[in-house]
């Protein structure tokens, strides 16, 4: 539990000047361990330490594990400088996921960032299930157009009947889709509130203004449901680091209910 | 009296102490070092403080002679038992490189566990033991090194006859009866002529140790007495928690003004968390060598008041000494409870007596109570 595997390396593809993506497979051909999208694994850097990094590849692909990863610390720049071939250890998946069960309503995944990230495996689960839903929307915020990711996937996305929505905060003489906050996008995007599943992953204060809106739009509270990340530095429980008033991210979360944490949500530093 | 009693004199207690150890158990037990109270290892009972006592107040310990030749006279000093079954330092795993990209594989450190019996446990520390037990046992997880030490503890319990005043176990529900969770509990009995034991027995194993020094069963008047001895240091315990309504009042006190104050006096040092029986907040650290091809992952005691605990994405999320703060009260005498069913907190006082600058956990849950209070 405390202990890794050793996991190794497909591919690492850069995918924005600070995103890239890892493609992991487990050491000796062994069998991925199953997962449901939103769950986070502990990825280990040989010599530098551990990270809780989300997977962001399809469920249904039973030999390897994707993740894209934001370099920002020790740890993920570490795993932004391996290669094909390179080992690191893996323990997971550990927490909750996204309650993908509620048949038959329209689903409005709402990312910021890097955030995009944990959605991009609720959406390739979304789509091999695509008749179990009926729209699903993507609206994504990036702060500049080089920082939008998956721009290559996201026709295949459209072509498969998701719609998709960008904006970013900065735009170039390039840029042909919306400017500004992603917050701005909700209120156009919700057609059927009383039906609409809402999952949401990005920062903190994107979150806030994200469920005010779709609140406004009267999208029910229990159909909103929140990504949320802390320090986790043992993903069991046993750690401390990741306490947020009453829950333990790691295993509680990293997903919750809006009706779960919405008295957290308003409490600064907690 | 639903369990057995027996009497045990005091050339009895330093025999059951022997007989202990001949079981291949390892006495731990209060001794005295520098000026204080700290848990070591016993070869027999005179390495107890016998003859001391302890005088204790918000940031304020000192030892001083009795008058008499207790053996438990004292109460509790900045150890507890956490720290032999929860270490403050513990390997975890190590790893080695076999080539520039290859790894060899985890080696999970298989600790060599030693049977250890912890003497005189008080009643507050069983509760702390029973609240860490839930702590690293959960539906999801349990922390294997640790419930290998603690299925083979061997717990000798002491009834407190005595407090100090930083004691408030009462009001936690924590003691000072010693109710669960021991082999032997024993109550000191002092008279003018007479120094014994009555030991309650609370399990196979200490049953037995009482079969083998064939110690005489004990009257009901000697268990009334012991027992009186008890209540009559409760009953005079002052300060106090109010148990039931504390955790709803600390889930409205999130903005008292209280924090701030609070925040003025505390120096972020930690001690409250490190002499907690039941804080677990834990780190991770890698130690690499020198050229880079083995590592070994060590696990240590953390604290919620160090601003690396809340590090996320480059800064902290608590960076005011007024969250930091906030964040061990309200979890300690609150959320516990949404997670464990029950108080992080089991009256010990040690965060009283072993904080620099005085503050009183007791003091400060009213304080906010009145702040909220007048709001209303």
């Amino acid at each position: 539990m405390l202990t890794p595997e050793i996991y190794q390396v497909q591919s690492n593809t850069q995918e924005t000047p600070d995103i890239f993506t890892l493609v992991l497979s487990p050491r000796d051909k062994k069998r991925a361990p199953d997962f449901m999208p939103g769950q986070f694994t502990m990825l280990y850097c040989f010599g530098i330490g551990e990270s809780a990094i989300s997977i962001s590849s399809d469920p249904r692909q039973p030999h390897e594990l994707s993740y894209t990863i934001r370099a920002v610390g020790h740890v993920t720049r570490g795993l932004q400088k391996l290669k094909k071939g390179d080992e690191v250890g893996v323990r997971g998946p550990f927490g909750s996921h996204w309650p993908l069960v509620k048949k038959g309503s329209d689903v409005v995944l709402i990312a910021g960032g890097v955030g995009l990230a944990p959605l991009h495996s609720a959406l390739l689960y979304l789509m091999s299930h695509r008749q179990d839903y009926k729209k699903i929307k993507l609206l994504y915020g990036s702060k500049k157009p080089e920082d939008v990711l998956y721009s290559q996937e996201m026709k295949l996305w459209q072509e498969q009947g998701v719609e998709v929505a960008l904006t970013v905060d900065v735009a170039d003489s390039s840029w042909k889709g919306e400017v500004g906050v992603v917050t701005r996008l909700i209120e156009n995007a919700i057609s059927s509130p009383k039906e609409t599943l809402a999952l949401l992953c990005g920062p903190e204060i994107m979150l806030k203004y994200a469920i005010d809106e779709l609140l406004r739009a009267q999208v029910e509270q229990d159909n909103i449901h929140i990504a949320m990340e802390r320090n986790m530095q043992c993903a069991v429980g046993f750690c401390g680091h990741c306490l947020y008033g009453p829950h333990f991210i790691c295993k509680d979360g990293p997903i919750f209910p809006y009706t779960k944490i919405h008295a957290q949500l308003a409490i600064k530093e907690l | 009296m639903d369990v057995p009693h027996f009497l045990c004199s005091t050339e009895q207690f330093d025999r059951l102490l022997a007989l202990i150890k001949n079981e291949g158990y390892k006495l731990l037990g209060p001794t005295l070092r520098d000026e204080a109270i700290v848990y070591d290892e016993l070869q027999s009972a005179s390495d107890l403080p016998i003859g001391w006592m302890d005088e204790q107040d918000p940031g304020r310990y000192r030892l001083k002679r009795r008058n008499d030749g207790a053996y438990f006279g004292y109460n509790l000093g900045q150890h507890s038992w956490k720290q032999f079954l929860f270490p403050p330092k513990e390997k975890l795993w190590s790893i080695k490189k076999e080539s520039s990209s290859k790894l060899a594989v985890f080696q999970e450190v298989e600790p060599a566990i030693e049977k250890m019996a912890f003497i005189a446990v008080r009643a507050c520390e069983i509760q702390a033991l029973l609240i860490q037990d839930k702590v690293f046992n959960h539906k999801g997880a349990s922390y294997t090194q640790y419930n290998k030490r603690r299925e083979q503890l061997f717990i000798l319990a002491v009834n407190c006859t005595r407090s100090v005043n930083t004691c408030f176990c009462p009001s936690m529900n924590a003691g000072p009866h010693v109710t669960q969770g021991y082999d032997l509990a024993l109550t000191e009995i002092i008279e003018e002529n007479s120094h014994y034991f009555v030991v309650a027995v609370g399990s196979e194993r200490g049953s037995s140790l009482c079969d083998q020094l064939k110690l005489q069963t004990a009257e009901s008047s000697h268990c009334d007495k012991a027992y009186g001895l008890v209540e009559k240091n409760s009953m005079g315990m002052k300060r106090r928690v109010d148990n039931e309504h504390v955790h709803e009042m600390l889930m409205k006190s999130w903005e008292c003004k209280r924090w701030d104050e609070l925040a003025s006096r505390c120096i972020n040092c930690a001690n409250c968390t490190l002499v907690c029986p039941t804080c677990f907040c834990s780190d991770t650290q890698d130690k690499v060598s020198l050229d880079g091809q083995y590592v070994e992952r060590w696990q240590s005691w953390e604290s919620c008041f160090n601003l690396s605990h809340s590090y996320l994405n480059g800064q902290s999320i608590r960076s005011s000494a007024q969250s930091r703060y906030r964040q061990w009260l309200t979890h300690k005498f609150g959320t516990w409870w949404d997670q464990f069913g029950l108080s992080g907190c089991v009256g010990c006082g040690r965060c009283i007596t072993w904080c620099p600058v005085g503050i009183d956990v007791t003091e400060e849950l009213d304080e906010l109570k009145n702040e909220l209070d007048a709001k209303t």
